[in-house]
């Protein structure tokens, strides 16, 4: 085999308008390496291939977003980003209370 | 610009919109405890979907009918979709779900012990909807109030879903004990290897549960588990009469000062046993998950490749 | 926001009112509603569930490779592509093996046919049945499937058995989107690292000589003009959108030489490779083990 290759396919955000009349509304995210595969693959998982409807897809790291209260400037340096990336730390699962 | 914000501010903001049953979003502070508590919470519950797709997907080929053979694939279909709103709810929070999957594939992140149970028939595959599902949604339905905005939403999208694959379960039963002598042998031999791992789904007894305290405190959980246990029990008995099986447990008795059915001890130490990997498919469901992504490996770095040449002509 | 109560546990699950946040498919409908499913006149009834086997059983055979990905697959996102399209397969697979039960008089269900047929009673391509190799070839194995059988749908849609006519225009909207997936991925594996093209190469490769079978001529499909689709018809348009797609995918068209039949006999047949009797072993195992029992 190979050597293993990071996950490089970026997040994508989805949006849906399930009838007309109504907003396209966020319904979740998924990953894809290009935008058909995501529309594809949004398709499938949050539509069941439902002809009528239509999507949107978003690349994450496109979102401008703004702060849901106006009150994190903890999150300054990266409030253009919807989605932040702390270090995700490695806890054994017999440490209580973490 | 905002105002500095000290931290004990934001940790009385979030407080105050836990106590009053709000929800918590992607970009709001939380304390780091919740954070990784709700990650790990979220990541093994996707992890406990994709490796749940094994045992069942392990009769899709073999279903005796076209019909059943199109819910049951429909159905395992849906667990994959289910791991995929989870690992998104989980990458609100800051994880990546490529690191997520490298923990379940190296056994660093664990999932649902009741997967580690072989299905030896096809009467399992109606059983684990009836008992496993439908433990799952009496664990899962509270958690469609998770103080965690997008988990909670999840939920409710799973919820949904599940109680669709609760129905196929016990009605594929109610047809097979309608059946010949053998399928109702099947349908028996299967809850009887089935219920007592169903019991174990829902964790160790309350006082050995160190964990359920804090999460209840940050409204992740709202009931302990020796409550959801004794509801599901509740729920269970009479489906089970109706069914015209018999529950593997001779203590099960209706208890009328109490209201709820009692029922005998369940043997923790084959719980242990199978939390530490000893299981009969914990080696077989990691080495199955693990073998399909490094063999994908090549797939997902060649589409990554031609998006970037895409990009780059464009 | 409104708060809601959750005393009953239920509740939040079976709130009203929120199918559209859920934005879910609205299920399928009947593709038989309102459709006469008398035979047509003057038509051989044992021909017409002869063809509808042809058809039923390369949907069921290829749903059942599909099948085989599943918990598989290179992605996450590609278990739920490849269950649909296994699922779309076995739908139209369902519909197919029913119409034949009832062509022929014999009131075969769509079970009796799928379980308690013998293997040289089935009538799907080779193609369909040949083992699923690397993600590379599946994906080559189903371009040809999908490119072939859209352009044989929709020809059906025209067919004078309104029943045929109306699977094939439910399956035209479903093998649209099968052929796509799969082209998009012959593309992304053709153009993508060089490691990916040579396997892709080597899937169109090992694929090509079970394509020369998909447009064979067959007498039962001449003895029912009109009804049936001349496959001779569908191989400029078949080769045309794969010529297409290779070249996008910086692939060679493939020239591996056609394989041979035994005697002449191929698939539709009944003659089959001898991967097909490990695939019906596996299929019917259940089934056969006990034939009184309903599921």
């Amino acid at each position: 085999m190979m050597e293993p290759v990071k996950h490089e396919w970026p997040l994508y955000e989805v949006f849906v308008r399930s009838k007309r009349g109504l907003n396209h509304v966020h319904v979740g995210s998924l990953h894809a390496a290009d935008d058909q595969m995501a529309i594809h693959h949004a398709r499938d998982l949050y539509t069941r291939r439902n002809e009528g409807v239509s999507i949107w897809v978003v690349k994450a790291a496109d979102i401008t977003a703004s702060s849901p209260d106006e009150k994190d400037p903890f999150f300054a340096p990266s409030a253009d980003k919807v989605y932040r990336h702390p270090t995700f730390y490695d806890i054994p699962d017999n440490v209580p209370h973490m | 610009m905002t105002t500095q914000l000290s931290e004990e501010d934001l940790e009385r903001h979030f407080e105050r919109t836990v106590e009053h049953d709000l929800r918590l979003e992607p970009r709001d502070w939380v304390p780091d405890g919740y954070r990784k508590t709700m990650i790990r919470q979220i990541a093994q519950h996707a992890h406990s979907e994709i490796i749940g797709m094994q045992p069942e997907g392990n009769w899709i080929t073999r279903a005796p009918s076209l019909r059943r053979k199109a819910i049951l694939l429909a159905k395992v279909q849906d667990e994959a979709g289910h791991g995929l709103y989870l690992y998104s709810a989980a990458e609100t929070l800051g994880a990546d779900r490529g690191d997520l999957t490298e923990r379940l594939i190296s056994g660093r992140q664990k999932y649902s012990s009741i997967f580690n149970y072989p299905t030896l028939t096809f009467a399992d595959v109606g059983v684990i909807g009836w008992l496993v599902d439908g433990a799952a949604i009496c664990n899962q339905v509270p958690l469609c109030r998770c103080s965690y905005g997008p988990y909670a939403r999840a939920m409710i999208r799973i919820c949904k879903e599940e109680s669709f694959h609760q129905r196929q379960g016990y009605e594929l039963l109610m047809t097979m004990m309608r059946g010949t002598e053998a399928q109702r042998r099947m349908v028996q031999d299967a809850t009887n290897r089935w219920w007592w791992p169903s019991l174990m789904m829902f964790g160790p007894p309350d006082g050995d549960s160190p964990n359920t305290a804090q999460s209840m405190a940050w409204k992740i959980k709202r009931h302990t588990n020796d409550e959801l246990r004794q509801r599901f029990v509740d729920m269970t008995v009479p489906q089970a009469e109706a069914l015209g099986v018999t529950l593997p447990d001779p203590e099960l008795t209706w208890n009328a000062e109490r209201g709820h059915y009692d029922f005998g001890e369940i043997d923790w130490s084959e719980f242990k046993e199978v939390l530490r990997g000893n299981g009969p498919c914990n080696a077989q469901r990691v080495a199955h998950r693990k073998a399909a992504h490094d063999d994908g490996a090549w797939v997902r770095e060649a589409a990554a490749a031609h998006a970037r040449k895409v990009r780059e002509t464009a | 926001m409104v708060a809601v109560s959750f005393d009953n546990a239920y509740e939040a699950v079976s709130e009203a009112n929120d199918e559209a946040r859920w934005a879910f498919g609205t299920g399928f409908e009947d593709p038989l509603a309102g459709v006469d499913t008398s035979l047509p006149s003057g038509v051989d009834g044992d021909d017409l569930a002869t063809y509808c086997l042809m058809l039923g059983d390369d949907a069921l055979v290829m749903s059942h490779r599909l099948q085989q990905w599943c918990t598989n697959a290179p992605e996450l996102e590609d278990e739920v592509a490849l269950a649909n399209i296994g699922l779309d397969l076995l739908g139209q697979a369902r519909l197919l093996l029913t119409r034949a039960g009832k062509a022929d008089g014999s009131e075969r269900s769509e079970d009796a046919l799928a379980f308690f047929r013998d293997e040289q009673d089935f009538r799907n391509v080779r193609l369909a049945e040949l083992p699923n190799g690397d993600f590379a070839f599946s994906m080559a194995r189903l371009l040809v499937f999908a490119t072939w059988r859209l352009a044989l749908l929709q020809r059906l849609t025209d067919s004078r058995d309104p029943v045929l006519a109306a699977i094939a225009a439910k399956g035209v909207k479903e093998v649209t989107y099968h052929r796509d997936y799969a082209a998009q991925w012959t593309v992304r594996l053709g153009d993508g690292t060089e490691h990916s093209q040579q396997r892709m190469q080597a899937g169109l490769d090992a694929v090509w000589p079970f394509v020369g079978e998909l447009f064979e001529p067959h007498p039962v499909i001449a003895r029912l003009p009109a009804i049936a689709v001349d496959p001779g018809m569908l191989r400029e348009e078949f080769d045309g959108v794969l010529t297409q797609v290779c070249s996008a995918a910086t692939l060679s068209m493939p020239g591996t030489p056609p394989i041979a039949g035994v005697a002449g006999r191929t698939g539709c047949d009944g003659v089959h490779t001898e991967e097909m009797g490990f695939l019906l072993a596996e299929l019917q195992s259940l089934a056969r083990a006990h034939p009184e029992a309903t599921w």
